[in-house]
């Protein structure tokens, strides 16, 4: 018995994939060539699956969440509407994720990518780079603080303009819960037409990756805040489940 | 008696029922490099110049030295010059350096994960790691030494977790029970690496007749 709970304990949550975006998304184009046609072949979680890297404090710079300075010439500050992003870092169960890396980058505030690819005419801004991490504290949360990203035209069906986004690389505990994605602006009218919004069909889905603004957070004089809560994979819940499928 | 448990046990279910999904992927994007990379991305001097995950062994990490040379691909054979690839594994004894695991102590000097972009000309990695001792699967048994690979980039809507074994462990190869699970040999053979003079040669194809097996784990 004991065995057998530990096992259903430390197992994870299916993946929805109907929630999660599919591999092959029309309407965004480079989906085309690089969508797996086979469905992926489910496996138990093995102990490769439930562990994960752990990145200590230590590896983490005092600024390296500050976007508005972490690329900065000393005494300058990037260019832009200066925000922080803050939220909490949960998995399904609700329970915090502490002490786990999260990764973001972005555009500056014309919508212009420090990257040889990027050829938009928007001009880069000698003190902004565009990336930034933090470690979740012992509650889950996270903060970090930029400038508001602007949208950006790319190339895809003619007309098309990403909203105003910040990417979001998540850790977790255990290698299963490994995620990237994006997240967005309350009230920005391009998310409704956005090919890779739209590659996510549920529209509560979409809904959780969209911040929201949040007055309350804001420091006079100094920066606003948007709220931003993240989800991860939780675990198999309680040794009930399983007790129950065994009577 | 047995009916009061059952009614327990049903509210304990409806009790824990899931607090919220799991936020949706998106993909990271062609400059999925400049938050994951950066120094590769051109950077200078972000975070301190050294790109997390970039090395992964020093003199005191045990185990045999191993050289993964590899290039990710679309369905028609163009490379991915914008992607990353992860990969975590076991140390040379099979053990993961996380607090997760509880069959023993890992390898300090091995932290188990590696992180690199695929080059910007031909869509090329190399890993410098250790071959990973075997891990056994859920019911057990032994499987054949193994990998993880996880793939990011644009047109990947959520990252892809793969594995890579290993071509010259042909017994445990035959005897893993995930490979065993995939059944068919043409399938099977995406999943391994190459032995060359140099170390081995992983190949990831995500699309087309050598479609690399990728897992729901």
């Amino acid at each position: 018995m004991t065995k057998y709970n530990l096992h259903c304990q430390s197992r994870y949550i299916r993946r929805d994939r109907d929630w999660h975006p599919p591999p092959l998304a029309p309407r965004y184009l480079s989906t085309t060539y690089r969508s797996p046609r086979h469905r992926p072949v489910t496996l138990d979680s093995t102990v490769a699956d439930i562990t994960g890297p752990v990145f200590g404090h230590d590896k983490i710079g005092p600024n390296d969440h500050d976007l508005l300075i972490n690329y900065a010439k000393p005494g300058k500050s990037a260019v832009g509407e200066r925000i922080m992003v803050h939220g909490r870092l949960r998995d399904e169960n609700g329970r915090a994720i502490s002490g786990v890396l999260i990764e973001f980058w972005q555009a500056n505030a014309g919508g212009r990518y420090r990257h040889i690819a990027d050829t938009y005419k928007a001009p880069l801004d000698e003190n902004f780079g565009g990336c930034g991490r933090t470690i979740t504290d012992e509650d889950g949360a996270y903060m970090l603080r930029t400038v508001k990203p602007g949208p950006y035209p790319w190339p895809n069906g003619g007309n098309d303009w990403r909203p105003s986004h910040i990417h979001f690389s998540l850790f977790g505990e255990g290698f299963a819960q490994r995620l990237i994605t994006q997240m967005y602006f309350e009230g920005d009218p391009l998310i409704e037409l956005c090919p890779i919004v739209a590659t996510i069909r549920d529209k509560k889905a979409i809904d959780q990756l969209i911040s929201r603004y949040d007055p309350q957070s804001t420091v006079p004089m100094d920066i606003r805040a948007y709220r931003f809560d993240i989800t991860l994979r939780g675990r198999c819940s309680t040794p009930f489940e399983n007790r129950l499928e065994g009577n | 008696m047995l009916d009061t448990v059952r009614k327990s046990i049903g509210r304990q279910l409806t009790l824990t029922a899931l607090k919220s999904k799991e936020s949706p992927s998106q993909t990271a994007g062609p400059y999925v490099h400049i938050g994951c990379v950066p120094t590769f991305a051109g950077l200078e001097g972000m975070f301190g110049g050294v790109d997390l995950g970039s090395r992964m062994i020093n003199k005191n990490t045990r185990g045999e030295r191993i050289t993964i040379t590899g290039q990710v691909v679309d369905g028609i054979g163009v490379p991915l010059k914008d992607g990353i690839v992860e990969i975590w594994q076991a140390d040379h004894a099979g053990l993961f350096n996380c607090s997760r695991e509880s069959r023993g102590r890992a390898d300090p000097y091995f932290m188990g994960w590696g992180r690199q972009p695929t080059d910007r000309n031909n869509g090329s990695f190399t890993f410098e790691t250790i071959r990973p001792g075997q891990v056994p699967y859920s019911d057990g048994r032994l499987q054949a030494p193994h990998i993880q690979f996880w793939i990011a980039a644009r047109g990947i809507n959520l990252g892809l977790h793969t594995r890579m074994y290993f071509g010259d462990e042909e017994r445990a190869n035959q005897d893993d029970p995930v490979l065993s699970l995939i059944g068919d040999e043409h399938r099977i053979q995406t999943l391994i690496a190459a032995k060359t003079p140099r170390g081995f040669q992983f190949k990831i194809h995500l699309q087309g007749d050598q479609e690399t097996v990728f897992f729901d784990i």
